[in-house]
């Protein structure tokens, strides 16, 4: 069997395997869809809302991916901070521990009252809010655990510190830095259907979950679940490949 | 005529939370262009810190570290460094990591020149066809081999090497002495080597240097009599069992150990 093959091959035997049990498991306990849809009860809730599942992923993915962004700039430019001065360093910490405590689903209200309409914004600035803080950290410590030898190879040569951060300091940070963005995509999502669900304006799948919860369309609501996992999965392994290409060095 | 590396007096202290920590008291170390030094040490007795000296990356507290003739106010480009870890950039090629002093050193060479450059030197310390290997497929010895090149490829008048070959085998680390009169022969400069291995200082050396122990001062100078090239039966001759014993004795009064010369032995 080619390795290329087998790479396809094997992810997806796991999530037949995987979507059998799930309907053995319901089959066997005799569950009502309402107790716990079956994936036989998703096809239906799929067909029928085709249009909706279409409309509602793509809002909740590119509100998703820009909050993610803004995390990326935003944390890397705190992470980059911190790594740099041990002063800005002690003083960050625990402000940044104390806002990535306070639970985002509490937030979600302060900020829609914050700006009220801006439906769109709000939630790009939940999803950036929820994502940013691993990004900052492993950015901090890839740069504050530069081993100082690499500095000093290249500032005996009389390079800059630009010089430095270009040439050593941000190439060495990447498969940190991409270790972090692998869970802020997931942290994103959360933070996007976060604030769909908690402060529903019809947009996203958060709303359509929303719609279901509300029609008592039990099938629906997982069909929404099984379709963010979806978004969840493919932009995973966006970064994936970003990874490969980027820091594929990294590994042994 | 000035002598390439020239240190006077120079005395030097870290600050702690506990106070100063004197590092170094009355270093003084004289280097025509060309030579080589060996400077040898208890552990922790400064020799790292003459290192960043030399190199411009750190100021003394009192005293002159000079360049031909040239007070050292800052890291120059003249001056090219290797450690015990070689510290090569994983994400890049051997090559491109020997070449990685010319993208920030000023210099005229055309790319394919640096190449050349690169390639011609890699192929003196014997790794010819690991150009476009990256650092993780190579052996401890051959990355410190890369390393040596890259100290290298900006053609330095200084090399300063601190402790480059500390953490090989035995068999790897004579090895790479070979490697290095192979490469004393072929390129200009003017080395001061950090070692604790007084068989690597006699067989590398031209001057072997005793540091004494914290505070460092210049104890005692070696001259070795055999410079220029050398064959590892050397270290086996009845001169170098010698310089070895007298280098032994200087190491422990440097350590406590003994007292000092002129004492009572």
């Amino acid at each position: 069997m080619g390795e290329k093959l087998q790479k396809v091959l094997v992810p997806t035997a796991a999530m037949l395997i995987f979507l059998l049990l799930w309907e053995a498991i319901v089959w066997a306990a005799g569950w009502p869809n309402y107790k716990m849809a079956s994936p036989s009860d998703l096809l239906p809730a799929y067909a029928k809302h085709w249009d909706l599942f279409v409309k509602m992923s793509w809002q909740t993915l590119w509100r998703t991916v820009v909050g993610l962004i803004l995390a990326v700039i935003v944390g890397t430019g705190i992470g980059m901070i911190m790594g740099f001065s041990r002063l800005m360093r002690d003083a960050l910490y625990p402000l940044l521990v104390g806002f990535n405590a306070i639970p985002k689903a509490t937030v979600v209200p302060i900020v829609a009252l914050m700006f009220v309409g801006a439906h769109d914004f709000n939630t790009v600035l939940i999803a950036f809010m929820i994502s940013f803080f691993p990004i900052a950290v492993s950015v901090s410590i890839g740069l504050s655990t530069l081993e100082p030898e690499y500095r000093d190879i290249l500032r005996s040569l009389g390079a800059s510190q630009a010089t430095i951060f270009w040439k050593i300091a941000l190439p060495k940070t990447l498969p940190e830095f991409f270790g972090a963005l692998k869970v802020a995509v997931t942290l994103a999502f959360i933070g996007t259907n976060l604030m769909e669900i908690v402060s529903p304006h019809g947009r996203g799948l958060g709303a359509l979950f929303d719609s279901g919860k509300t029609n008592s369309d039990y099938p629906l609501m997982f069909a929404v679940l099984i379709a963010l996992a979806a978004l969840g999965i493919v932009l995973y392994y966006v970064v994936v490949a970003m990874e490969k290409t980027f820091a594929g060095w990294a590994e042994r | 005529m000035y002598p390439m590396i020239k240190i006077e007096g120079v005395r030097h202290a870290y600050k702690t939370p506990s106070g100063p920590l004197p590092v170094l008291d009355g270093l003084e170390l004289s280097l025509e262009e060309g030579g080589f030094v060996a400077v040898v040490g208890p552990s922790g007795c400064g020799k790292s810190t003459l290192t960043r000296l030399v190199s411009g990356l750190m100021k003394p507290d009192e005293g002159k570290v000079m360049l031909h003739g040239e007070i050292v106010a800052g890291p120059r480009s003249t001056v090219g460094m290797a450690f015990q870890n070689p510290v090569l950039l994983e994400w890049r090629s051997i090559l491109k990591n020997v070449m990685l002093p010319l993208e920030i050193v000023p210099n005229k060479m055309t790319k394919a020149e640096k190449e050349d450059r690169a390639r011609y030197l890699l192929a003196l310390v014997g790794l010819e066809g690991f150009e476009d290997k990256r650092p993780s497929e190579l052996s401890g010895g051959m990355r410190q081999r890369a390393s040596l090149c890259r100290a290298l490829v900006h053609k330095p008048e200084v090399l300063i090497l601190d402790e480059p070959f500390g953490a090989l085998d035995a068999f790897t680390r004579e090895d790479l002495w070979q490697t290095m009169h192979k490469v004393k022969e072929n390129e200009p400069f003017t080395g001061v080597l950090i070692t604790h291995d007084l068989r690597e200082a006699i067989f590398l050396g031209d001057q072997v240097i005793v540091l004494s122990g914290r505070p460092a001062r210049t104890q005692y100078v070696l001259d070795v009599p055999n410079t220029g090239p050398r064959d590892l039966e050397h270290l086996y001759t009845p001169e170098a069992a010698e310089m070895l014993a007298i280098l032994r004795h200087q190491i422990e009064i440097a350590q406590g150990r003994a007292p000092a010369d002129g004492e009572a032995a």
